[in-house]
């Protein structure tokens, strides 16, 4: 990747962590969560999400390209006919990596929106605090995380406090955001971006 | 007046109210500034859910240089915190806005509201009592009726002037989001009352029951995109109303055209300019304060960088941008960082519209002069306050080299880097028929004034080296 793209990139996960804390914060502020706080944070994030991936995919392509050339300048004519897929090979193994971040992202995202109704809930306190239950083998989930999650009930306003301040993932067709009560306490370390 | 038409203000130091100590309480911490309708009267609220009343004296004329004071008329605990058990949410007691009524008989009202609550109260004076009791001792002990032996009639004699606040009505229950605006209207008999996603219209006589005029809540709050920033009613139109959002339009509306406002009768919005996007473009448009001109010819809108007038017959793009603080556009990441990306401004218009006020940080404010085209930085400090002292006007230098420093130290200069973003100011106020403006910093009120010029002196422009002319 060039210097410029790493610097967005750098700035794209600094702001995303900057992001998460502060909504983590708001849980506690007095008066409750405040939407318009809430949406804006939420705009941020999915600006920063998306000014990344597309610095990272254009970074991608870009040595994708170098690679062609170099290539190009090394190999005879009949060559290059086998070395054509890769810059689409790599586009695609980036775009799947992008949609696995993206899934993952949502997770995370989905994970912050969630609440627990009861303090009583052990499954769903402090990630700190170890919970008995079982992990499986959820490579995707991270161990700290409950395995239960809160359901929503139809119709309960304070859910939709919330959900109102998500990103619209729907949108994106990656699946919909679960909406609990309360936000789950978050570690800011979920924010690192796997590096390709 | 002295010195020819071209209207130069010069504004002076008048009084400060609140605490001196840097250590502050956050109860105190004000939270809105209003003036009454005559000017006589300067509201305030704070954190704790306290309203100070201040009232200018009657004007001294022995002094022509001092308009009048302004000293504590009342205090009353207006809110208190509660908690809503229910959602497991405590309801915080700051007051968020004040507006008062025009005045009808010789009590004063206002609205006050905080998070979720509004509540009208009344302000009366009381400076008689009634004396003279044949049941009663003076000092309220009852006299056994075996003892009278002569009937009188109780007199009202002249008594400390006390003034009074009690509630007479609250407004409750309507909102599930956090009030962000009130206005009353012009027909003196309703008022509005907005939160992040909805505009409810009130009787001032009834308060269990209210209108809900505008719902901006989607069906699926995953679709949510904007929410409500600001609303108030037209000045004159008791039918129109605007409101603001955190995307950077406003969308006015007109209550004949149906019960329930949801389609905006106009939809005043800039175009971004895409050279400008960062990952902060969301935050800095979003609009933090809308208010109509007194004539209601024109609105203003605050964003976080700026100051735009519009005209409510274009709806394309202001007809006036003023940028407040543009050298804090490279700065937004640690704005963000430290939470002030997120401060809400306000600002208001002089009483002629003719020139606009907002505030800034390092307890900098700012006024636009709309017709003389010309602006001007001013500071509300401790340092300056002997009476009448003249406010010298501030700069901000961006400064090119690395550190972003000035050049030249000059005296009234000071760097960005230099700037103290915790000393704001978010809610100033204009007097509406005179020169004096109040100024909140974070728990005290500044009130400022305009050189009173005196018609027999020289001409002004012998000081016009230390004048700050807008």
């Amino acid at each position: 990747m060039n210097a410029s793209a790493m610097d967005v990139n750098t700035e794209a996960k600094r702001i995303l962590a900057v992001s998460i804390s502060k909504l983590y914060a708001s849980r506690s502020q007095r008066g409750g969560l405040r939407l318009h706080r809430s949406l804006l944070l939420s705009l941020v994030m999915r600006s920063a999400r998306d000014i990344y991936h597309s610095a990272y995919a254009q970074a991608a392509a870009e040595e994708a390209a170098a690679a062609m050339d170099a290539d190009k300048e090394l190999e005879k004519v009949s060559e290059p006919l086998v070395k054509s897929p890769e810059p689409e090979k790599v586009e695609l193994e980036c775009r799947e990596r992008e949609e696995d971040k993206e899934v993952e992202e949502e997770e995370d995202m989905e994970d912050v929106f969630e609440s627990e109704t009861d303090s009583e809930d052990k499954e769903n306190m402090n990630p700190s605090r170890h919970s008995r239950k079982r992990r499986g083998n959820t490579s995707a989930a991270p161990d700290f995380l409950p395995s239960k999650r809160a359901r929503l009930e139809p119709g309960e306003e304070r859910h939709a406090v919330l959900l109102g301040a998500v990103v619209p993932l729907g949108a994106m067709g990656l699946g919909s955001c679960r909406v609990g009560e309360s936000l789950n306490a978050f570690s800011i370390n979920r924010v690192a971006m796997p590096a390709c | 007046m002295a010195g020819g038409g071209s209207e130069d203000m010069q504004w002076c130091f008048s009084q400060v109210k609140g605490a001196i100590d840097d250590d502050v309480a956050e109860a105190d911490i004000i939270s809105t500034v209003e003036f009454n309708h005559s000017g006589e009267l300067l509201a305030t609220g704070d954190r704790g859910g306290r309203v100070v009343i201040f009232q200018q004296e009657v004007e001294n004329k022995s002094v022509p240089e001092y308009r009048s004071e302004y000293n504590v008329y009342s205090t009353f605990q207006s809110h208190e915190p509660e908690f809503d058990y229910l959602k497991s949410l405590e309801i915080e007691e700051k007051i968020n806005k004040i507006r008062w009524l025009p005045q009808k008989n010789a009590s004063q009202f206002l609205l006050s509201t905080n998070d979720k609550t509004i509540k009208l109260w009344k302000i009366s004076e009381r400076d008689k009592r009634p004396e003279g009791y044949n049941l009663k001792e003076e000092d309220g002990r009852y006299i056994n009726p075996g003892n009278v032996t002569s009937l009188r009639v109780p007199v009202f004699r002249p008594m400390d002037l006390m003034v009074e606040a009690s509630p007479r009505r609250v407004f409750s229950n309507a909102h599930t989001y956090h009030i962000n605006s009130i206005s009353v209207n012009s027909d003196h008999e309703t008022y509005l009352s907005a939160d992040d996603l909805r505009v409810n219209l009130w009787n001032l006589e009834i308060n269990d029951r209210s209108f809900n005029i505008v719902d901006i809540k989607p069906a699926n709050m995953e679709d949510l995109t904007e929410i409500i920033t600001a609303a108030e009613f037209h000045p004159h139109h008791c039918h129109t109303l605007v409101y603001s959002s955190s995307k950077g339009s406003i969308r006015l509306c007109d209550m004949r055209a149906s019960a329930l406002c949801d389609q905006h009768t106009k939809l005043f919005e800039e175009p971004e300019d895409p050279s400008n996007r960062s990952f902060f473009s969301e935050i800095i448009s979003s609009i933090s304060d809308v208010k109509f001109s007194h004539s209601g010819r024109y609105l203003m809108t605050r964003d976080y960088l700026t100051v735009k007038i519009w005209d409510l017959n274009m709806e394309t793009r202001p007809i006036e941008t003023y940028q407040v603080h543009e050298y804090l556009r490279n700065k937004m990441c640690s704005l963000y960082e430290n939470d002030c990306l997120f401060d809400k401004f306000e600002c208001c218009w002089n009483g002629n519209d003719s020139v606009v006020m907002t505030g800034s940080y390092n307890n900098f404010f700012r006024m636009f002069d709309r017709a003389q085209r010309r602006d001007a930085t001013l500071e509300a400090s401790r340092e300056h306050n002997l009476p009448l002292q003249l406010l010298k006007p501030r700069r901000v230098c961006t400064g090119g080299g690395g550190g972003g420093g000035c050049s030249k130290r000059k005296k009234d200069e000071i760097s960005v880097d230099s700037l103290d973003f915790n000393k704001k100011i978010l809610h100033t106020a204009w007097h509406p028929n005179d020169n004096i403006i109040a100024v909140a910093t974070i728990n005290n009120l500044y009130i400022f004034q305009d050189k009173v010029s005196d018609p027999d002196s020289a001409d002004d422009l012998s000081a016009s080296d230390m004048m700050c002319t807008i």
